[in-house]
C-alpha cells in the first residue's frame, strides 16, 4: 500500500508538469493579453510612446518576449524555488491574493458540501427503501427541481423572498455594516448570517445529483442476493439496510465524494458573483479575463493538484470500504 | 422469484395482446389498491398471538403448506406464481421439489420465509403451518417482527448463487458470527440471558464473543473446511464457489434449524463439488436432526437425496409422492415427460426427449389443466375445469383426468 501511494504521488508530479505546460501554452495563446491592454492604455495617454514601443518594453518586463517553451521553463524555474511571482492584475504576490480569497470559497464549498452529503445520502436511501411510494416520488421531484433550476434564477428568487420581502438576510456581501464594532462571537454570527443564502443556493441546486446517485446504488444493492441472505438470517430490516446495505452503497459514493474534493476549493463563480462574495471563483475569473498569467497558472495548477489528490484519496478510500480492490 | 420475473418480461415481449396506456394505468391502480391493503395488514403492530398460531394437522410434519396462493401484482397483470399449493414436509425427512424454471418452486420456499418481494408479491390465501416446538405458526399471518425470530433460527435457507449470496464487504467469520449472535439466546442460554434483554441489539460480552467464534469455527469444520481459522478471517471473494456454498451451509446450520430450505444449492457448482455439497448437506441434516426442502431441476439429485417428491407445474402441484412411487410409476404426463427428458446411462438416444410447447403465460391462467395444450395423452375430459387431486395411494397423488378416484379405491 505504501509503495502504491508513493508510486501514485510520483506519477502525479509527472502529470502536473505536463498539465502546467498545457495551461501555460494556452494562457500564452489566448487572445486576451494583459500586456496588450496595458500598452493600448499607455499609448493613448497624451505625449506617450507609440503602441509598438510600449508593447516591446512591456513584453520584456513581463518576460513575454521569449517563446512559449522558453517562457514555460522560465516560469517553472522560479516556481521550483517556491516563488509564484506577483499577480499582474492585482499587483500583489499570487500566494497572498490566493490566501486572502480562498477561505471565503472554502467555507462556502465545504459547508454546502457537508450539508449536501448529509441530506442527499439519507434521502437517497430512504427513496430506495420505499421505491415507487409517495415518499420516493416526492424526493425525486424535489431533486429534479433542484437539478433543473439555474443557480442565478434560484438565487434571485431567494433574494426576493428572504431579503426583499422578509428582510431576514442582506442582499450582498460577507459582512454587515457594523462588522468592525462587533465582538468575536458577534463577528462570527454576522458572517454566518451572510452565508445562509449562498449555501442554501448551492445545496438545493446541487443536492439532486448525489441523491439520485445514492438512490440508484442503494436500489441495486437492495436487490442483490446478499441482502436476501441477510434477511433470511433473521436480521431486522433496519440492520439489513443500515449495516449490510449501507456498507455496499458506500463504495460508489466514496468515489464521488473523493472526486468532489477539488470542488471545495474551486469556488462557485456564479454564486459568489450573485452574492458579492470575494471568493476564489470570482477572483480567478477576473484574473483569467485580465490575462493574468501568474495567478491563473497558480490557480489552475492548484486545482489540478487537488484533482489528482482527490482521485488518490478516492482510490485509497475505495480500498478501505471494498475488500475486493485492496492492493497487496 | 427471479424465474417469475423473467417470465413476465417474456410475455411482455411476445404477447400479442397489446396493453393500452389506459389499461396498464388501470392495472397499476388496481394493484396498488390491493397491495396497500395487504401492506396495511402486514404493518399492524402488536398482533395478538392467537391470530397467527394454529395447530398442525399431522404432528409428524414440521411444515404443512395448505392451499397456498402467492401472487405478484405486476404492471402487466396478476402473476399467480403459486396457485393453490398443498404439501407436507415431515420431521427429519427430505422433500424434493422439482419443476421447470418459473413454476413457483422458489416462490413457495420464499413464502415460507416471508421473503417474497413486497409489495408486489403477496401471500393471498392459504396457510403455511410451521411447528416451532412450543407453538405452531401460521406463517402466512405471522407478523414480520415474529418472523425475525424464525428466519435463520428455526428455518434457514441456502441459495442458488454462492458467488453473490455472501456480503462482499464483510469477513466470513463476521457473517457467521452475526447469525449466531442474533439467535444465540437459544444456544448459550444461561451465560447470555443474564446480560441481554432484547434479541436484536445484542452487544455480546468478551466471553460470549469467544464462544460465538468457537461455534463458528466448529460449523466451518463441520462443513468440511480444513483451515477454518484462516477462512474465518477471509473475505468471500477469496473463496471458490464450492467453499462459499459450504460457508452458506455453515451459516444455515449454525442455529440448529428445524428446516433447511436448499434452493438449487448445487446449480451453480461444478459436478464434482455438487456431490460433495449434497453429501455434506445430508450428513448434517441427520446430525442436527432437521428436515430439508430441496428445490432443484435435477431429478438425479432428488432420486439420490429426497424421501418425498413434489412436482410443480405453472404454480400448481401436479404430482406428489414418495421418491419410490414417483420415480417408479410417474402418473402425471408432465412427470412422465420430465423423466423421459433426462439422460440415462443405459440408454442410447440421438436426441434427448423434450416436452413439446412451452410453459403457459402466467397472467390470466385459464381454468383448465395448464398442461393440456402440451400433453400427449389429452382426452375429452381435459376440456373441463382444472382437475382435482386424486390419491393413487395414501402418499401418492396426482392432478390429472387420466386417473379417477374409483379406479384406485378398488385396488
Amino acid at each position: 500500500m505504501r509503495n502504491y501511494i508513493i508510486k501514485r504521488l510520483f506519477l502525479s508530479v509527472l502529470i502536473l508538469f505536463f498539465v502546467a505546460f498545457i495551461i501555460y501554452a494556452i494562457m500564452r495563446s489566448i487572445p486576451t493579453s494583459y500586456v496588450e491592454a496595458i500598452a493600448r492604455e499607455r499609448a493613448n495617454l497624451p505625449g506617450s510612446k507609440s503602441y509598438t514601443e510600449w508593447i516591446q518594453q512591456l513584453n520584456q518586463i513581463y518576460g513575454l518576449d521569449s517563446g512559449i517553451i522558453k517562457g514555460f521553463f522560465g516560469w517553472i524555474g522560479t516556481v521550483v524555488q517556491g516563488d509564484f511571482g506577483d499577480s499582474w492584475v492585482y499587483n500583489v504576490p499570487v500566494v497572498e491574493k490566493f490566501r486572502e480569497t480562498i477561505w471565503y470559497s472554502f467555507a462556502l464549498g465545504s459547508i454546502s458540501f457537508i450539508i449536501q452529503v448529509s441530506i442527499a445520502v439519507p434521502l437517497g436511501i430512504l427513496a430506495a427503501r420505499k421505491q415507487y411510494s409517495k415518499t420516493d416520488y416526492a424526493v425525486t421531484v424535489v431533486a429534479l427541481v433542484g437539478i433543473s433550476l439555474p443557480i442565478f434564477f434560484f438565487a434571485t428568487i431567494l433574494k426576493l423572498v428572504f431579503s426583499i420581502n422578509l428582510g431576514w438576510f442582506e442582499l450582498y456581501g460577507t459582512v454587515g455594516r457594523f462588522y468592525e464594532q462587533l465582538d468575536g462571537w458577534g463577528k462570527f454570527l454576522d458572517l454566518a448570517k451572510h452565508y445562509v443564502m449562498p449555501i442554501a443556493t448551492i445545496v438545493i441546486v446541487g443536492i439532486g445529483g448525489l441523491m439520485r446517485y445514492t438512490r440508484t446504488n442503494m436500489l441495486e444493492v437492495l436487490n442483490s442476493d446478499y441482502i436476501r441472505t441477510a434477511r433470511a438470517k433473521g436480521l431486522t430490516e433496519r440492520r439489513v439496510i443500515n449495516y449490510h446495505g449501507f456498507r455496499n452503497t458506500l463504495i460508489p459514493i466514496v468515489t464521488i465524494i473523493g472526486g468532489s474534493i477539488p470542488g471545495l476549493f474551486a469556488g462557485a463563480l456564479i454564486t459568489e458573483t450573485l452574492f458579492g462574495i470575494t471568493g476564489i471563483g470570482k477572483t480567478a475569473y477576473d484574473a483569467m479575463v485580465g490575462g493574468d498569467i501568474p495567478f491563473s497558472m497558480f490557480y489552475l495548477l492548484f486545482l489540478a493538484a487537488l484533482t489528482l489528490l482527490g482521485t488518490l484519496i478516492a482510490d485509497i478510500l475505495y480500498a478501505v470500504v471494498d475488500p475486493r480492490v485492496r492492493v497487496n | 422469484m427471479k424465474d417469475e420475473k423473467i417470465d413476465v418480461n417474456e410475455t411482455k415481449a411476445t404477447d400479442s395482446n397489446y396493453l393500452s396506456a389506459r389499461e396498464s394505468h388501470k392495472i397499476s391502480r388496481e394493484n396498488r389498491r390491493i397491495t396497500d391493503q395487504f401492506e396495511k395488514q402486514n404493518k399492524r403492530k402488536n398482533v395478538p398471538e392467537s391470530e397467527y398460531t394454529t395447530k398442525m394437522k399431522n404432528p409428524a410434519n414440521v411444515v404443512e403448506f395448505d392451499n397456498l396462493h402467492t401472487y405478484f401484482y405486476t404492471d402487466v397483470g396478476v402473476v399467480k406464481a403459486v396457485d393453490g399449493v398443498t404439501f407436507d414436509v415431515p420431521f427429519g425427512k427430505t422433500v424434493g421439489i422439482v419443476g421447470e424454471s418459473g413454476c413457483g418452486k422458489s416462490v413457495t420456499s420464499l413464502s415460507l420465509m416471508k421473503l417474497v418481494q413486497r409489495p408486489q408479491g403477496q401471500i393471498v390465501e392459504g396457510e403455511i403451518r410451521f411447528d416451532a416446538g412450543d407453538k405452531v405458526y401460521d406463517i402466512a399471518k405471522t407478523p414480520i417482527e415474529e418472523m425475525y425470530n424464525i428466519r435463520g433460527n428455526m428455518i434457514s435457507m441456502i441459495f442458488q448463487e454462492p458467488m453473490t449470496s455472501l456480503n462482499p464487504v464483510f469477513k466470513i467469520g463476521t457473517q457467521i458470527d452475526e447469525v449466531i449472535t442474533l439467535h444465540s439466546l437459544d444456544l448459550f442460554h444461561e451465560e447470555m440471558k443474564a446480560a441481554e434483554k432484547s434479541v436484536s441489539n445484542v452487544k455480546p460480552s468478551k466471553e460470549s464473543k469467544l464462544m460465538i467464534k468457537a461455534r463458528t469455527l466448529e460449523m466451518l469444520d463441520l462443513v468440511g473446511i480444513a483451515d477454518s481459522e484462516k477462512v474465518y478471517r477471509m473475505y468471500p471473494h477469496e473463496l471458490s464457489g464450492g467453499m462459499r456454498q459450504r460457508v452458506m451451509i455453515a451459516m444455515a446450520i449454525a442455529c440448529n434449524p428445524k428446516l433447511i430450505i436448499a434452493d438449487e444449492p448445487t446449480t451453480a457448482l461444478d459436478v464434482t463439488i455438487q456431490a460433495q455439497i449434497l453429501e455434506i448437506l445430508m450428513e448434517l441434516k441427520d446430525k442436527i436432526n432437521s428436515s430439508i426442502m430441496l428445490i432443484t431441476h435435477d431429478l438425479g439429485v432428488i432420486a439420490g437425496m429426497a424421501d418425498y417428491v413434489v412436482v410443480m407445474y405453472a404454480g400448481r402441484v401436479v404430482e406428489k409422492g414418495t421418491v419410490f412411487e414417483v420415480f417408479k410409476d410417474p402418473a402425471h404426463p408432465y412427470t412422465i415427460g420430465l423423466m423421459a427428458a433426462r439422460p440415462g446411462i443405459n440408454k442410447e438416444v440421438e436426441r434427448l426427449y423434450s416436452i413439446p410447447g412451452k410453459v403457459p403465460n402466467p397472467i390470466d391462467m385459464p381454468n383448465y389443466c395448464y398442461f393440456r395444450d402440451r400433453c400427449e395423452k389429452r382426452i375429452a375430459a381435459c376440456d373441463g375445469e382444472y382437475p382435482m387431486e386424486i390419491k393413487l395411494s395414501p402418499t401418492h397423488s396426482v392432478a390429472c383426468y387420466l386417473y379417477t378416484e374409483e379406479e384406485y379405491r378398488n385396488d
